[in-house]
């Protein structure tokens, strides 16, 4: 029971971490940059969420989509405002820029969501059921079960369609790929929205489990970006494999070793498996040509 | 020698004039300069609706006092600071209560740490620190010498106490399992816990923590499980005890929960589900409508007069943080008047001058002395339960 039980929950985790950290992936490809804002983006599609479901009462398949653009939205504006003007003129500044445009985010929802955590009921995460000898929510087995289909989605998209293969060209060689008549800025722009829809999927998946508050990103960003850098963040199979393996070993410790060891042991693993394999589990060294 | 008087005659009238009403209009007009009292509470983040209680009860017992011509013929002024539940704020917020504004005591407010990040400047400067609130053992009982710190709330000792009787008497077990929050309020509750089950000959099955943060508590909850527990000892603030009672609720484990009075603070049942009923905790005071005291329906009935979204007793959650709000300001107010000045030792010698009040929670006879800081005992602790948003007080 012990071991079937920690299996379920880290699984649920590792693909919120998975879904999270593959945003870092999605723009770091693209762009060379990623949005430290990824955390509040996350809290961003559950307070919408909540807002349209329980305070307007919305049905659910109104409230998700408007949820997710306001996602791709927020991702839009990050971009335009805290990334842009800075890569433009050779600063790395955005790294600071974007820490800090989480912060005024996640105050600003502070002062208009509200102080108190709330609770976003979902038919999925009310009656448990018995699986392989221990209880579960429906929504802690579809949590994995949407993550990975995101990611191969994702990976399909990337690979198979016009649009994805613009990104790649982007990522291969911005100036050439203009030259070709793809326009560069629009497809980095496309990549921190859909990077922070992600992160908003995160969130409203795990919203029903946890409760809704203006702070509730935080540490999934922080865990999502060491997860990012475990994969290899340029490769999104490396990603999502090490969102489930931070999961798995975060709620195996608990399980075995007590909470106490919890983060000890975990990050402890984390950084002997970086200096073992420095470019991350699937990641390849960067290739200075000089 | 002469002086020949600048002053022009129209001003010189003036003054008079005031001078002339300010001695008709008696009690309710203050000749003299405010005694200012501090508040270091959390008004914003989780914990915000505990700062707002405590504002509440605070705001409502200075009224009072002043309508009744003040202490020591001057008025009560309350200041308040957020802490934003950071003891570092906390600490910088009392510094600038008493160098700048000069605050003659400060009131204290939900989170131990930020209390315990108090205590030492409190009783550098020799100003009275009063909590109403955080319960961690070590606030009163803090070691100084020279103590100047007094608590109208619960204890962590005597709540550790008060839980394993209930456990032993309501659910006849004797195989606790404790679930703590990771953090020095955690930390006071398992010592507390750890010796009040020993002095009973009994021990813990098993002790775990969790995080705030922690989406899933199955691990701990399984590892407990596994070890034979029949009670859970929950301790933690309102979200992180829903946390505990969803994890309960995915694992299928129906086990009774004894809790220190975290999920007192704000939406328990919204978060935690109509199962957040099952976890059955300690409060120094709830409101219960007809069978309230004469001055419990009075206090209740300003509560409503003065902030209009109250309407029945289930919008005042937590009563808890009302009413030892209400009761400290009280016994502070006569600790100022038996010392007779402001001066900070004389209005610590002054808290131990107080003989008989009858208070809110109860009838106070000398509620503090050298060798006790704290007013309220365990016996004054009633246990509760939500049920549909509302706290209900269960019989034991």
């Amino acid at each position: 029971m012990l071991l079937t039980s920690a299996v379920v929950t880290g699984l649920g985790l590792g693909a919120m971490y998975g879904l999270i950290a593959l945003g870092f992936h999605v723009t770091y490809s693209v762009s060379n940059t990623v949005n430290f804002a990824q955390g509040s983006a996350v809290m961003v599609g559950a307070v919408l969420g909540f807002t349209f479901m329980v305070t307007l009462g919305w049905p659910f398949w109104m409230a998700v989509p408007v949820a997710l653009a306001g996602c791709a939205i927020f991702g839009l504006v990050v971009e335009r405002v805290l990334v842009r003007p800075f890569v433009e003129r050779g600063s790395d500044a955005w790294l600071m820029a974007t820490v800090a445009g989480g912060i005024v985010v996640d105050n600003i929802v502070l002062f208009t969501f509200g102080k108190e955590p709330r609770g976003l009921p979902s038919p999925l995460a009310q009656d448990s059921f018995d699986f392989m000898g221990t209880g579960v929510y429906p929504l802690q087995l579809i949590i994995p079960i949407v993550g990975l289909s995101i990611a191969v989605v994702l990976q399909i998209v990337a690979r198979r369609t016009a649009a994805g293969k613009a990104m790649l060209a982007v990522v291969q060689n911005k100036e050439a790929a203009r030259l070709m008549g793809i326009n560069a800025k629009v497809v980095i722009a496309s990549a921190f929205a859909i990077s922070t829809v992600l992160a908003g999927v995160a969130g409203l998946l795990i919203a029903p489990l946890f409760s809704v508050h203006s702070d509730m990103g935080t540490l999934f960003g922080l865990k999502a970006f060491a997860v990012a850098i475990l994969g290899g963040i340029g490769s999104a199979s490396g990603v999502m494999l090490a969102g489930f393996a931070y999961g798995l070993v975060e709620a195996l410790v608990t399980a075995y070793f007590g909470s106490t060891y919890t983060q000890i042991v975990v990050f402890s693993v984390i950084i002997l498996a970086l200096a073992a394999m420095p470019n991350g589990l699937l990641g390849r060294a960067a290739v200075n040509k000089v | 020698m002469t002086f020949k008087c600048f002053i022009p005659r129209r001003a010189v009238i003036a003054g008079a004039i005031g001078l002339a009403a300010s001695i008709a209009w008696g009690g309710s007009g203050f000749a003299q300069e405010s005694i200012r009292l501090g508040l270091v509470a959390a008004l914003s983040g989780q914990s915000a609706k505990s700062g707002e209680a405590i504002t509440r009860g605070l705001s409502i017992a200075v009224e009072e006092i002043n309508e009744a011509g003040g202490v020591l013929g001057r008025p009560l002024e309350l200041i308040v600071r957020d802490d934003e539940s950071n003891p570092g704020k906390g600490l910088l917020a009392a510094r600038e209560l008493v160098q700048r504004e000069g605050v003659s005591a400060i009131f204290g407010g939900l989170d131990t740490p930020v209390s315990l990040a108090v205590v030492p400047f409190a009783n550098q400067t020799q100003v009275p620190f009063v909590g109403v609130w955080a319960a961690g053992t070590a606030i009163t009982r803090n070691g100084a010498e020279d103590n100047y710190v007094f608590r109208v709330s619960a204890v962590d000792a005597l709540v550790g106490e008060a839980l394993v009787d209930y456990m032993i008497d309501k659910y006849g077990t004797k195989k606790p399992g404790m679930i703590l929050i990771n953090n020095p309020w955690g930390e006071s509750n398992e010592e507390a816990l750890t010796h009040a089950l020993e002095a009973k000959g009994l021990s813990s099955v098993g002790i775990e923590k969790f995080e705030t943060s922690d989406v899933s508590v199955v691990p701990q909850l399984t590892r407990l499980k596994e070890a034979g527990a029949e009670v859970l000892f929950l301790v933690a603030n309102v979200a992180p005890s829903a946390q505990v009672v969803q994890s309960l609720d995915s694992m299928g484990w129906d086990v009774p929960i004894v809790s220190h009075w975290g999920p007192a603070g704000g939406r328990f049942t919204e978060l935690a589900g109509p199962n957040g009923a099952r976890v059955h905790f300690i409060q120094t005071f709830l409101f219960r409508g007809e069978e309230d005291s004469p001055k419990a329906q009075a206090l209740f009935a300003k509560l409503k007069e003065k902030y209009p979204e109250i309407k029945s007793v289930a919008d005042v959650t937590p009563a808890t943080g009302i009413a030892n709000a209400y009761d400290a300001m009280h016994l502070t107010a006569l600790a100022i008047a038996n010392a007779g000045s402001t001066d900070g030792p004389a209005v610590r010698d002054g808290f131990y001058a107080i003989g008989k009040y009858d208070g809110l929670i109860k009838t106070y006879e000398k509620p503090f002395s050298p060798g006790n800081h704290d007013a309220i005992a365990s016996k004054d602790y009633v246990f509760s339960h939500f049920v549909d948003g509302e706290i209900i007080p269960l019989d034991r």
